[in-house]
């Protein structure tokens, strides 16, 4: 059974954020509607190659596709599981006219261009729910829809989320620059937007009524680090980065583990006195408890430093992995500090299942990660490979709208669906 | 202490009755933490718990004895989600397991959140929200373009990977809600928050699973991407497609530096990474944050400061987006909290009331509630059920 396959959702959607809500929400059976054109190729699917593997010339906006060039690559196909893509160009009436008969046939849509585009083809909200009363409307963008001045016209791109929304501020090391990061955040404010939508969805199951919601994806960062907005709030001054340091927890770090210069690391965080007794005998320590400058917990947080050198001359000995084995069996939370090739040859994840494979006509079997979401009744299911560009276009043209075939090749040959 | 009440919070924050099951005496772990005013540890005045449980009820239950186990079974009866981050099997040895409870509540939702999920050979493991942020790879890769080669690893600033683990685990909870409106069917949802953090880490996994290459925070960029110093802090730059790098070139001015032949091309700006980033520094070194980001903003050019928390708290942007909200808390006066970054047009982020005390509605919901005497509440109070 699938959790929401009575809902069809219009994707609207480039690069990572929209399309990740709308992924997150194909995995659970909703039938989502890609709406691309190769006028306007999205980033995620330029890799700029030929079948054979040569280059092709660079892919120009407003222009159509380089002969040969292939527009599928794995990032865009893991984005894309589920959907199904379709061509239109919205920049000719007739588009426009076929955008909105989709929109009145569907139950959500997703936009991501920048605020005001979607008004001036007359595609914003209030023209939408003239089209489909209780559409649930949603426009992401970096800064918000409601935005103006010179901030709305800030560029979204998912570093420079973490950036403006605090969370690089507070990552890295106490003496080093701020911490930046590539990719995930723009994830993580796809699955936010993902989440607003179910509550729309169980607002309109009570009450009938759609709505509009406006996603900012520079709050959405924000949202991640909301306590710590408590301490200027609180005292007036700002939180600092601390590296793996906590507030209360010591010993609470990475150790150098034993390797082969693989760069290997055993995370380990001790709260409490039976945790730290045991570890102090697991790794054949025991007199450390007995010491003055370790006794107690404030103790160990004030003499941290000298800690952390004692127990990294016992983790540099073991490997990652032997060390958390002798660590667990002892009750002290450790774990190593995962390498992305450690995941995937790890005994926990395969028995676990995370993995996943789906061929691609193109591009031939794709590993990919399953949804973390795993619902009893109604698990996420990967059921296609990325959409292809155009791929679904008959489908939905002729089932879903009604087109006839004739039509069809009409609006393809006048450049209107492409 | 954080990713399940972070869960909740999501849906409370949205009108959804939560009710906050705590330990009498101690109460959640997040009470101990700070950021307390002057630093001045209290259970009812912690920064962290204040955040993460505005809008909730509280009550105080020790679940774990007879009586208690008895009493929450009866007030399952009034919920239609249970989220919880017990170690695996420990409610179904209370006889409060998923099985048990969805008897008793026909169409009951029940999320579990634990380390490593409720199967496989780690289930069992302990592990504190440092461990999580490792287990996953997401610490592995940050800090992203370390050059410190002799440090570890690092988590993410705050709490963040726990919230992350709270914004999958409300994923779910919503789709089972959203099923369950449908067909009135309930379910029992699986978080691991190893598995929820990894999937963030999407375009580390592709190059493994590709071609085996392993990212690492090491590993060098194209050099105009990246943290740039500047006078007053640090910036990020971006550079995706060679458009991006002609930009940053127009915003410096046209350098003289960055006109030779190999600088129009990211595969040479690569071999000659130190000359690029001596430039972009130089250039950056004598602005600030607000005038670099002014002009990236008039030029079109990726680039935005390093903000810091208090920064945020200013903006005059965020302001008149009602991304802040002021709350009204009987410890702590009033005091501002963000709101959420989705805005919701007919059901907009709603605050009713500020974070329970401990225990701060056990009245209202055992004896207003559930019908037990002033004087039952007393005995169950003196017996540390309550």
């Amino acid at each position: 059974m699938e959790a929401l396959s009575n809902v069809r959702y219009l994707e609207f959607g480039e690069m990572i954020v929209g399309p990740w809500a709308g992924l997150m929400l194909a995995l659970f059976g909703a039938e989502v509607i890609k709406v691309e054109s190769g006028y306007r190729l999205d980033m995620t699917r330029r890799a700029g190659v030929t079948a054979q593997g040569g280059r092709v010339a660079a892919y120009i906006p407003g222009q159509p596709i380089p002969e040969g060039m292939i527009t599928d690559t794995p990032v865009f196909n893991w984005v894309n599981l589920n959907k199904k893509g379709i061509t239109l160009n919205l920049g000719e009436p007739k588009g426009v006219e076929l955008a909105k008969r989709l929109i009145a046939i569907s139950d959500v849509m997703v936009e991501t261009y920048r605020p005001g585009v979607m008004d001036r083809l007359g595609l914003g909200y209030p023209d939408a729910a003239k089209l489909k009363r209780d559409i649930i409307y949603v426009s992401s963008s970096a800064v918000g829809y409601h935005s103006t001045g010179l901030e709305a016209k800030q560029l979204g791109y998912g570093p420079l989320f973490r950036a403006l929304g605090g969370l690089g501020y507070l990552t890295g090391y106490t003496d080093g620059p701020p911490g930046e990061g590539l990719g995930r955040d723009d994830v993580l404010d796809g699955t936010m937007i993902s989440i607003a939508v179910l509550m729309a969805l169980l607002y309109r199951q009570k009450t009938g009524q759609g709505q509009f919601i406006d996603f900012s994806a520079r709050e959405g960062i924000s949202f991640l680090i909301g306590d710590s907005f408590m301490e200027p709030v609180l005292n007036d001054r700002d939180p600092v980065r601390q590296a793996n340091r906590d507030e209360v927890m010591a010993p609470h770090n990475c150790y150098r583990c034993l390797d082969d210069g693989m760069d290997r690391w055993l995370s380990i965080a001790i709260s409490t006195e039976d945790e730290w007794n045991a570890f102090c005998e697991a790794i054949g320590s025991p007199e450390w408890t007995k010491d003055d400058k370790f006794r107690d917990a404030s103790g160990r947080w004030q003499n941290q430093e000298e800690l952390d050198k004692l127990i990294e001359a016992w983790t540099i000995n073991h490997s990652d992995r032997e060390a958390m084995e002798i660590l667990q069996r002892a009750g002290v939370a450790a774990v190593p500090s995962f390498s992305i090739d450690e995941l995937w040859s790890d005994p926990h994840l395969a028995e676990r299942g995370i993995f996943d494979v789906v061929d691609h006509p193109v591009l031939g079997a794709q590993p990919l990660i399953k949804s973390p979401c795993r619902l009893s009744v109604t698990p996420p299911n990967i059921k296609t490979h990325g959409t292809m560009l155009g791929e679904y276009n008959q489908w939905v043209y002729e089932e879903l709208l009604g087109l006839s075939q004739q039509e069809l090749s009409d609006l393809v040959a006048e450049g209107v669906i492409y | 202490m954080v990713a399940g009440p972070f869960c909740t919070k999501i849906m409370a924050d949205m009108g959804a009755e939560v009710l906050k099951v705590e330990r009498p005496g101690i109460g959640d772990e997040a009470r101990r933490r700070g950021p307390f005013p002057d630093d001045i540890p209290h259970q009812e005045r912690s920064g962290l718990f204040l955040y993460l449980n505005t809008n909730k009820l509280g009550i105080t239950l020790d679940y774990t004895t007879p009586e208690g186990s008895g009493i929450l079974r009866e007030l399952v009866k009034g919920y239609d989600v249970i989220v919880e981050d017990n170690p695996p099997g420990a409610l179904s040895r209370l006889g409060l397991g998923y099985e048990e409870l969805s008897e008793l509540k026909p169409g009951l939702i029940m999320t579990s959140i634990t380390p490593f999920g409720q199967t496989g050979p780690y289930r069992d493991y302990k592990a504190y929200p440092l461990n999580s942020i490792h287990s996953s790879g997401e610490g592995y890769v940050t800090p992203s373009g370390s050059s410190f080669r002799d440090r570890p690893p690092v988590k993410l600033g705050g709490f963040a990977g726990e919230y992350e683990v709270g914004i999958y685990s409300a994923l779910g909870t919503l789709v089972a809600l959203y099923f369950r409106s449908c067909t009135g069917l309930g379910q029992h949802i699986d978080i691991s928050k190893q598995e929820a953090l990894t999937i963030s880490c999407l375009f580390d996994h592709l190059p493994y699973a590709m071609v085996g290459m392993t990212v690492s925070r090491l590993m060098p960029r194209v050099p105009e991407t990246g943290v740039v110093p500047c006078k007053d802090g640090h910036v990020m730059c971006v550079s995706l497609e060679e458009t991006f790098w002609q930009r940053i070139k127009k915003l410096m001015g046209e350098p003289e530096w960055a006109q030779a032949d190999w600088y129009q091309n990211q595969d040479r700006r690569r071999e000659h990474a130190a000359e690029v980033r001596k430039g972009l520094e130089e250039w950056a070194g004598n602005r600030t944050k607000r005038e670099l980001h002014e002009g990236a903003l008039e030029e079109g050019v990726a680039l935005s400061p390093f903000l810091t928390p208090r920064e945020i708290l200013q903006s005059e942007l965020l302001k008149s987006r009602g991304f802040f909200a002021e709350i009204e808390h009987p410890e702590l006066g009033k005091v501002t909290c963000i709101t959420a970054p989705y805005h919701l047009a007919k059901t907009p982020w709603w605050c009713e009331r500020a974070a329970p005390l401990l225990g701060e509605h056990n009245e209202e919901i055992y004896c207003r509630r559930s019908g037990y005497t002033e004087q039952e509440l007393a005995t169950l109070a003196a017996q540390g059920v309550i």
